[in-house]
């Protein structure tokens, strides 16, 4: 069974189907989910491959109980995984929010579909972006990657669940329809070649081990259940030990150190992708199946010689703060424009990144299709001029 | 393990800690408990301490490994009991204990998967997960205290409290049908159901132990009293009023049909075992069925 474990070789698969993928090659585990339009995919193949490597899948009743499960699977030391979209996200908020309190790592795949409410179970939206960062009630940092290819929908899945050890926390894919049903080529690569980050264990014995306490990068290790740890997490405000203190004191130590452990870390965490930044003067910002139709763009428009540039964002959260505040602050660049299919979501992030040093405008498109290189390319041209 | 154990302790500041303090009292059973943690939350004439006692008698009994027995709880009074266990225990969101043992079980089949928290919390907000879990046939022991409504919030009504009984929010008497869990139980699949009141300390102990033994999904039901809340409203007494009550009007029973053990407002209460069947579990179907299956297909 052991040569089924990673599909090594070239395939023509789905996004959704590399995600499940990519969570085979990242050794995940357990899977628990609920179907749902346009992410049922994912957990189907997870239903078909989990037996065939060890793993196991289980459909839970709903959403609420399918992160449940995910964060326990977690707790007692498997790499779990879920994927939904819309409805199905909104509904594991709750316990989104769980995981963050627990420090949980966990994987969730939202393959984010038109809203609100049922909206357009088929067709497009990248409306969940602020759900992403805000969607649990409380103040809390979040790690969020956004796939522009199936081939990156694989890859950036093996990423989710590094980082999610790493620190200790949910990591989101923000795939959307397009992108989780678009068929592409997708090269996975040898298993000694896929590169895999485990959770800190404990550096002591259960004696000396204080459970929530962080190591210098804020991070701490994690015991598992059934490892003689005797470990309490509880989603109550607790102390390093685990144990609930409701004072305003406890609260500013946690939820300090829970913020800080993925804010003091953007610059390992967030990556980009730059297009022609050098001499830009409009940059356009764009993520997921936007960022396709957006380089399209941006190749026009550099053919006609206008000096237009693009950066593809792959970590949306921690939003890359660094980056654009930079380029802001750039003497050539005098405008953004964010590409996006929603209301406006990132601009918003790049708005305040700006801080007025550069204008940002929202070309913004309200789902159900992906927009055409001409309603970008005009919403370009006429900031360029 | 043991090379982890040589290595010195992380220093803590003495900032980071908040709240545990040293020192174990000399009870038999402290060695269940995790240091410190006494005394509890619970009001006086609360039976969640009772249950939880015999919880904890149960794991002494069958000498269960403390190291592989895992517990969950909800929110709410009981969910508090995590807390003060001396394992692995996780205090979770509302309703949602028994999908997070789940997770919990199907990861780690070797571990012991107890949920232990309150009727609000697995019948009302959680009411679609513990049906789940009894139609999976998930091996784990659900421990639910039924007190008939939300101690921590101050006593609202649940789904649980019975036609006519007062609570905050029924001051004029609840008019709704309240669940009999134990039929509920039942019919949802559960392997092993039981009942006792907090006044059974011996049976409920043992029952516990023989719901933990039991392969598959096992639900005890614990009538307790909470003086603060519900007695109070309903003028039913103390909480050592309402045992000599539970002593009168409990019988024990091995022949009722489950559909027939329904809780009137201040009825008798039939206890005893109800359900103890064999039936395969979730991971037993998954492991023989379905991981056959995808070995001979892959």
């Amino acid at each position: 069974m052991k040569s089924n474990t990673v599909i090594t070789g070239t395939h023509f698969i789905t996004g959704d189907d590399a995600c499940a993928e990519g969570g085979i090659a990242a050794g995940c585990t357990f899977f628990a989910g609920y179907p749902i339009t346009p992410a049922t995919e994912v957990a189907e193949r997870m239903s078909k491959r989990l037996p065939q490597v060890g793993g196991v899948y289980v459909q839970m009743e709903d959403e609420l109980a399918s992160m449940a499960a995910v964060i326990g699977a977690s707790s007692a030391g498997a790499r779990a995984m879920t994927s939904t979209s819309g409805p199905g996200f909104s509904l594991m908020m709750e316990n989104i929010g769980l995981a963050v309190m627990l420090e949980v790592p966990c994987v969730i795949v939202n393959i984010m579909r038109g809203g609100p409410s049922t909206g357009l179970p088929t067709l497009v939206g990248q409306q969940d972006v602020m759900q992403a960062r805000w969607g649990s009630h409380g103040d809390y940092e979040i790690i969020a990657l956004s796939p522009s290819s199936p081939q990156e929908s694989f890859e950036l899945t093996v990423d989710a669940f590094n980082l999610a050890d790493i620190y200790r926390v949910p990591v989101i894919i923000l795939s959307d329809e397009i992108i989780g049903h678009m068929t592409e080529k997708v090269t996975i690569s040898e298993t000694e070649k896929i590169k895999i980050v485990h959770r800190k264990n404990p550096a002591c014995g259960p004696e000396n081990f204080v459970p929530f306490f962080p190591d210098e990068d804020g991070v701490p290790p994690m015991a598992l259940a059934g490892d003689g740890y005797h470990v309490h997490a509880t989603g109550l405000t607790h102390d390093e030990h685990g144990y609930p203190v409701i004072t305003a004191d406890a609260q500013e130590r946690l939820v300090q150190r829970l913020v800080n452990k993925i804010r003091k870390n953007e610059e390992k965490i967030v990556r980009t992708e730059e297009y022609y930044l050098d001499d830009a003067e409009v940059i356009i910002i764009s993520y997921g199946c936007s960022a396709r139709t957006s380089l399209d763009v941006v190749e026009t428009a550099h053919g006609k010689g206008m000096k237009v540039g693009f950066l593809r964002l792959i970590t949306i959260w921690p939003f890359p703060e660094t980056k654009i505040r930079g380029l802001a602050s750039r003497k050539n660049v005098k405008a953004f424009v964010v590409a996006e299919i929603n209301h406006g979501q990132v601009v918003y992030e790049v708005e305040r990144c700006a801080a007025g040093e550069a204008e940002t405008v929202l070309a913004g498109f309200m789902g159900g299709r992906i927009f055409e290189p001409d309603e970008l390319y005009k919403v370009v041209q006429e900031i360029a001029n | 393990m043991k090379e982890r154990l040589k290595q010195a302790p992380p220093k803590i500041p003495d900032e980071a800690k908040l709240s545990w303090k040293k020192g174990h009292g000399d009870h038999p059973l402290d060695r269940y408990l995790k240091e410190g943690r006494i005394p509890h939350i619970w009001c006086p004439g609360c039976g969640i301490g009772i249950a939880f006692t015999a919880f904890i008698k149960a794991l002494e009994k069958a000498e269960f490994d403390q190291d592989k027995t895992v517990v969950v709880s909800g929110i709410g009074c009981s969910g508090r009991a995590a807390g003060y266990l001396n394992l692995d225990t996780y205090h979770t969101t509302h309703g949602r204990a028994i999908p997070f043992a789940t997770g919990l079980k199907l990861a780690k089949p070797e571990l012991k998967t107890v949920v232990f928290s309150g009727d609000g919390d697995l019948f009302a907000i959680g009411g679609n997960h513990i049906i789940h879990a009894a139609r999976r046939n998930v091996d784990m022991t659900v421990i639910c205290i039924n007190n008939f409504n939300y101690g921590m919030t101050g006593g609202q009504g649940g789904p649980t409290t019975p036609v006519e009984a007062r609570t905050t929010t029924t001051p004029y008497g609840c008019a709704e049908h309240p669940f009999n869990l134990i039929y509920l139980a039942k019919a949802a699949g559960a392997a092993y159901v039981a009942r006792w009141t907090a006044l059974h300390t011996h049976e409920l102990r043992d029952s516990i132990v023989e719901a933990m033994s039991k392969t598959g999904f096992s639900f005890v039901e614990v009538i307790t009293p909470c003086p603060t809340g519900y007695a109070r409203r309903n003028r039913l007494g103390t909480g050592l009023e309402i045992m000599r009550f539970y002593k009168e009007n409990s019988y024990i029973t091995d022949i009722l049909e489950p559909e027939d053990t329904a809780l009137l407002f201040k009825g008798k209460i039939a206890v005893g075992k109800f359900v103890d069947i064999e039936k395969p579990t979730f991971m037993e179907m998954y492991r023989e069925y379905i991981v056959q299956q995808a070995e001979n297909s892959g």
